[in-house]
């Protein structure tokens, strides 16, 4: 909540402003009572035309000048909610884009996204809402009271008494239903579910023959819910009648006490048609303040989520100046990975160097921590044990920035962003020159690719690369790797929809890049059998390091995924 | 027209609920005469306490006793409405999405295979839910609304018929500001959507690849961006939400205005006598209670509008054709020894575009067919034919010389175990996915099963073992866990014939090897078809089928059809090309 309410202070005028001109309009509604009473017993009363007359006209008055406070108080309203929502989503971005690799797996990307959209809408139109009726509905209320206090205080009593049990009611009926409506959001989730199993999982079901036992259980499901909506139903049905019947009983009261006071001499009739009015005006903010509050339930829920990401923090660590001598391009040293919330290490006790300008295969199956290990170099997670030093130099203590851009690293999943083909490419180095962009496309084995389109380098990516096929959007992920000249290139399983044709000409390309240490990710023996090193892992641990014919010679596991994958 | 239809298909369900709904009727029928009732009562009150020494007790009590009654009755027959309103509309939806997961179950599977999933549940969920919410409000507050307008009307025109006239001429006014400023502002909004639009692309483009921006330190740039786009959000938003918040006071205004206009009439027809201060407070609350349903109404049209549109999207999947009906005389398969013949099949899934042509193939009991191909050649499309998931165009299947046509679909599949690329699980425990299709095995058998195909060791570190709940699609596990489980499934039913189409794609190489053991022991004497990537796996065939396009261009064992040098020996050379 408070980081929003700190936003917020930010629109200190348009936030107090809006409720203030709320109130005013307010406080003008609650004198139409008193207006239409002395119309009554002076209008009326002493059948003076010219009085009636002048009495519409201030009614007239009241209804213009409640409009242009109203319509102020909307406009306040209106920016401070929508700046609030502007900000909050600005700094989320901000925010997000700090993170680590580990928050984010642990905050899930579709949830940022949900975040980001639909919560912050949510809260704006909360503190919209909030800023234009909040104050109003209680003001209404007790303003009510209060004019019937000026009126007369023996009926004014009638208010004390009726409007704590009206505020009970309403808050009763709406902390016993909150809950509830939860509980059946919660059913409807699982009738969801279902649906989508059944729908995904159409080919399987039928195959066992298992229709008529998912029918059963959706069924079930849904009768679970529809109970669930039917109880909370019921109990929020209750509201209205019995607010209805306490404000009727106020007004029973209310004549009997006016009738009295009237017989006494001290009350008009006008008075008592101006308490009556004044009664059934709180009906009226009641119910508005009943679903005003199940809107701000709704709206106080997405604050939290949005504030529990604000307040999440990248828990990526800085140690100061932590370096070694090796000559080394990277070493690992006794590196271990435990993922946070996972129940073992994904990698244990790592231990090796790469010159500067090797090239390096790694090899495992999955699960075996490759891409792991990989993700260490740039410093996307945190070793829990041990060092991972690149120029010597522990990845902790370097600015991301400073870190990322000696590496190029191509990960699993070839993502190319909306825009050209150029645009992209781009992303490697802001300044690159025409000629760097085609001697990396000629690398990455992509020149035909972009030579195959009718804008070249300048056609148009869609969203998500839907236009490029698997194989091309792989190759132009690594040209652009390779724009950025980096120091470090790393492919980590990048070339996995490549021909073998293909890949092998990539590789070879890659290899004659100078200056550059190369680490080649990959399941396949024949990506990296011509590496001048190949790291072999299996469950988290390094299990063979050497060339491709010294461990074909000593290291099991390598000789059984080259034999896997060769002619037996 | 389609509107009326929907309509009459929605009454068509409400049919069920005949009595709650004359119930709700004559209950709002109640609740709106007694709410209007109660004003004239308070009228007649206030009449009688006209002035000081002139207060009639004797006449007022009763009128109080009969407020207090009146206000208790409708109550009560407000909640009982509210209630028979509630239990109509959800069990309608329960009906409805019934209906639905029946209709799901019988679809064929071409129409699942052409929908996204995503697409049906929201129709399923999400449209009727909307539906439901209209419904419930047009039960609510459509009759009540209509009556309590015809009511006040009828009324306020037996009572003092020159203000009920201002009444009747001034509201109109609202109904036509709130209009005006209706269509002003959707401009607004729509635009106000269009920038969102554009900008939840971005968002979802940017985090979706979080990892990427992060590896070319590209945030600054996405900020950059970010903040353009929000700013002309910004604009936007506040420009739309200011417009049509002026709607609410403008209204406001206009019934003010009555609210005068009725005071004024009415306090200069009292001077003259013609009406009773009473008769005037009862006028004024009528004025109040007038134009609101005028609102609620125009909002429960939209509303409704909507929840038809809802109801006709969930409708359109009910009525969707179902898959072809077994015959009537339909053969159950018993004792499947798994002679398959293919004669003169002919396929395709769009009329124009067609995918196989006069196939023929024949398998004795017992063989090992593998397909190999490149993508989108028709191997899965074969397996869709074997299953009965899709019928011939032409052409005949026989198993066991059956035509499959003529044999219950249900005996047919379980003649077959299929593990498939896309492994499936349902959010369950893990016994429950692995014993589908013999829900009866024991314990004992499971775990038998689940040691040949080297899932045992993973199931057993689980929190629970065997009885570890998994979520929707198998969500914590990995892909090559997923798919051990669907092999695992096989592995317990052990049915005549077994389908592979790229069971083992997810687990690497080394655990293939362990399980391709089990495998030989599962297929010795059943009919087997293989589609696999890596050739490695599907050489011991007895039959290789090479598709491409749709056809089956070679035919023959491995050695043969390397030695024949044609489109096979040149994909199985392919990958020793380094």
């Amino acid at each position: 909540m408070s980081p929003v309410i700190k936003m917020l202070g930010k629109y200190k005028k348009e936030a107090i402003l809006s409720p203030l001109f709320k109130l005013l309009e307010a406080l003008f509604e609650l004198f139409v009572p008193i207006v239409v009473a002395s119309l009554i017993d002076i209008g009326i009363g002493n059948a003076d035309k010219g009085y009636t007359v002048k009495m519409f006209f201030l009614l007239v008055l009241l209804a213009v000048i409640g409009l242009s406070f109203s319509i102020t108080a909307q406009y306040f309203a209106a920016k401070a909610a929508v700046g609030v929502g502007t900000r909050l989503r600005s700094t989320l971005f901000k925010k997000i884009q700090s993170l680590s690799f580990s928050e984010l797996d642990n905050i899930g990307t579709s949830t940022m996204i949900t975040r980001m959209t639909s919560d912050v809408n949510q809260v704006q139109s909360g503190i919209n809402m909030f800023l234009r009726l909040f104050m109003r509905s209680p003001f209404i209320v007790f303003g009510a009271m209060i004019m019937a206090f000026t009126i007369d205080f023996q009926a004014a009593l009638v208010f004390v008494c009726a409007i704590p049990v009206l505020a009970i009611v309403v808050f009763a009926i709406m902390l016993i239903s909150i809950p509830l409506y939860k509980k059946s959001q919660n059913k409807l989730d699982k009738v969801t579910g279902k649906t989508r199993e059944n729908l995904t999982g159409a080919r399987v079901i039928r195959a066992f023959c298992r229709e008529d036992q998912e029918i059963d259980e959706f069924k079930n499901l849904n009768s679970q819910l529809t109970a669930a909506q039917k109880y909370v139903g019921k109990i929020s049905a209750l509201m209205n009648p019995v607010t209805f019947v306490i404000i009727n009983v106020a007004i029973v009261v209310l004549i009997l006490v006016g009738a009295i006071r009237v017989e006494q001499g001290v009350l008009t009739q006008g008075a008592v048609v101006a308490l009556y009015n004044y009664m059934s005006q709180i009906l009226v903010e009641l119910i508005k303040l009943a679903n005003l509050i199940i809107t701000m339930t709704k709206s106080v829920a997405c604050c939290n989520r949005v504030t529990a990401v604000l307040e999440t923090n990248s828990t990526l660590q800085h140690i100061d100046n932590d370096t070694i001598e090796t000559g080394n391009c990277i070493d690992f040293v006794n590196v271990a990975l435990t993922y946070q919330g996972a129940g073992g290490e994904s990698l244990t006790d790592i231990n090796f160097s790469i010159k500067p300008g090797e090239t390096v295969g790694i090899i495992g199956g999955t699960g075996s921590g490759k891409s792991s290990l990989v993700n260490l170099i740039p410093h996307f997670y945190d070793c829990t044990k041990g060092g991972v030093y690149v120029d010597g130099k522990n990845v902790k203590s370097y600015s991301p920035t400073e870190l990322r851009d000696k590496i190029g690293i191509v990960l699993q999943k070839a993502v190319l962003f909306k825009g050209t083909i150029r645009d992209n490419l781009l992303w490697g180095n802001k300044n690159a020159t025409e000629q760097q962009l085609v001697q990396a496309l000629e690398i990455a084995q992509a020149a035909d690719v972009v030579a195959s389109k009718k804008n070249g380098l300048d056609e148009v990516i869609e969203q998500g690369g839907k236009n490029l096929s698997g194989g091309q959007k792989q190759r132009l992920t690594i040209a652009r790797a390779l724009v950025k000249q980096p120091e470090i290139l790393i492919l980590d399983d990048s070339a996995s929809a490549l021909d073998y044709a293909t890949d092998a000409r990539l590789r070879k390309a890659v290899k004659g890049l100078k200056n550059t240490t190369v680490i080649i990710v990959s399941q396949r023996t024949s990506s990296i059998m011509s590496a001048d090193k190949i790291i072999v892992m299996d469950d988290g641990k390094i299990v063979g390091i050497g060339t491709h014919n010294q461990l074909l010679d000593s290291c099991s596991v390598y000789q059984e995924i080259y034999s896997s994958q060769t002619d037996r | 027209m389609k509107q009326k239809d929907t309509i009459i298909k929605v009454l068509k369900h409400i049919k069920g609920y005949r009595k709650f709904l004359t119930a709700s009727i004559i209950l709002a029928l109640v609740t709106v005469a007694l709410t209007l009732y109660i004003p004239i009562l308070v009228g007649g009150a206030i009449d009688c306490i006209a002035d000081e020494g002139k207060v009639d007790f004797q006449k007022i009590l009763p009128i109080l006793i009969e407020i207090g009654i009146a206000a208790g009755i409708t109550a009560l027959s407000q909640w009982i409405m509210n209630m028979c309103n509630n239990k109509m509309t959800y069990h309608i939806a329960r009906d409805i999405r019934n209906e639905a997961i029946e209709k799901i179950e019988k679809l064929p599977l071409n129409y699942l295979d052409t929908h996204s999933s995503g697409d049906t549940v929201s129709r399923v969920i999400a449209d009727v839910d909307q539906f439901t919410d209209g419904l419930l409000m047009s039960f609510t507050q459509l009759f009540t609304g209509v009556i309590t307008i015809l009511g006040t009307l009828g009324f306020m025109f037996s009572v003092n018929y020159i203000i009920a006239l201002v009444v009747v001429v001034v509201t109109p006014l609202s109904l036509f500001v709130a209009k005006f400023i209706a269509t002003k502002t959707y401009k607004l909004f729509k635009n106000q959507s269009e920038i969102r639009g554009e900008q939840t692309a971005f968002i979802e483009e940017m985090i979706e690849n979080q990892k990427v921006v992060q590896a070319y330190t590209h945030e600054d740039e996405n900020e950059e961006v970010f903040d353009e786009v929000n700013q002309r959000l910004c604009e936007s938003s506040v420009k739309a939400i200011f417009f049509s918040a002026i709607s609410n006071p403008s209204t406001r205004f206009v019934n003010n205005l009555v609210y005068a206009g009725v005071a004024l009439t009415g306090a200069l027809m009292a001077i003259t006598g013609n009406i009773t201060v009473g008769s005037l407070t009862c006028f004024l609350s009528y004025a109040t209670q007038y134009t609101k349903p005028f609102n609620e109404i125009s909002e429960v049209v939209t509303e409704l509008q909507n929840a038809l549109a809802c109801a006709d999207r969930v409708f359109e999947l009910i009525e969707e054709p179902e898959e072809i009906h077994e015959k009537e005389n339909a053969v159950v398969l018993k004792d499947v020894k798994g002679n398959i013949q293919m004669d003169n099949v002919c396929f395709s899934y769009i009329p124009e575009k067609k995918l196989i042509e006069n196939l023929c193939l024949n398998v004795k009991s017992g063989q090992r067919i593998a397909i190999v191909g490149p993508t989108g050649c028709g191997k899965t499309t074969l397996i869709n034919l074997l299953m009965r998931f899709y019928d011939t165009v032409s052409g005949e299947i026989y198993v066991d010389g059956n035509e499959i046509k003529d044999v219950t679909r249900k005996s047919l599949r379980q003649g077959y175990g299929m593990v498939l690329q896309e492994t499936w699980l349902k959010a369950g425990t893990i016994k429950e996915n692995i014993n589908m299709g013999k829900p009866d095995a024991t314990d004992e058998e499971i775990i038998e099963a689940a040691k040949k195909t080297h899932a045992h060791s993973f199931i057993k570190r689980l929190p629970q073992g065997y009885n570890t709940v998994i979520g929707e699609d198998g969500a914590g596990l990995s892909q090559g866990q997923k798919q051990l489980l669907c092999i695992t499934r096989i592995m317990l039913c052990l049915p005549p014939m077994l389908i592979l189409d790229e069971a083992t794609s997810s687990i690497d190489t080394r655990t293939e090897l362990k399980i391709q053991e089990a495998f030989n022991k599962l297929m010795e004497g059943r009919t087997s078809f293989i589609v696999a990537h890596r050739l490695s796996t599907v050489r011991n065939a007895d039959i290789l089928l090479v598709m491409k396009d749709g056809h089956i261009i070679e035919q023959g064992t491995h050695d043969e059809l390397v030695k024949k040098g044609g489109f096979y020996s040149k994909l199985y050379y392919a990958q020793f090309a380094s």
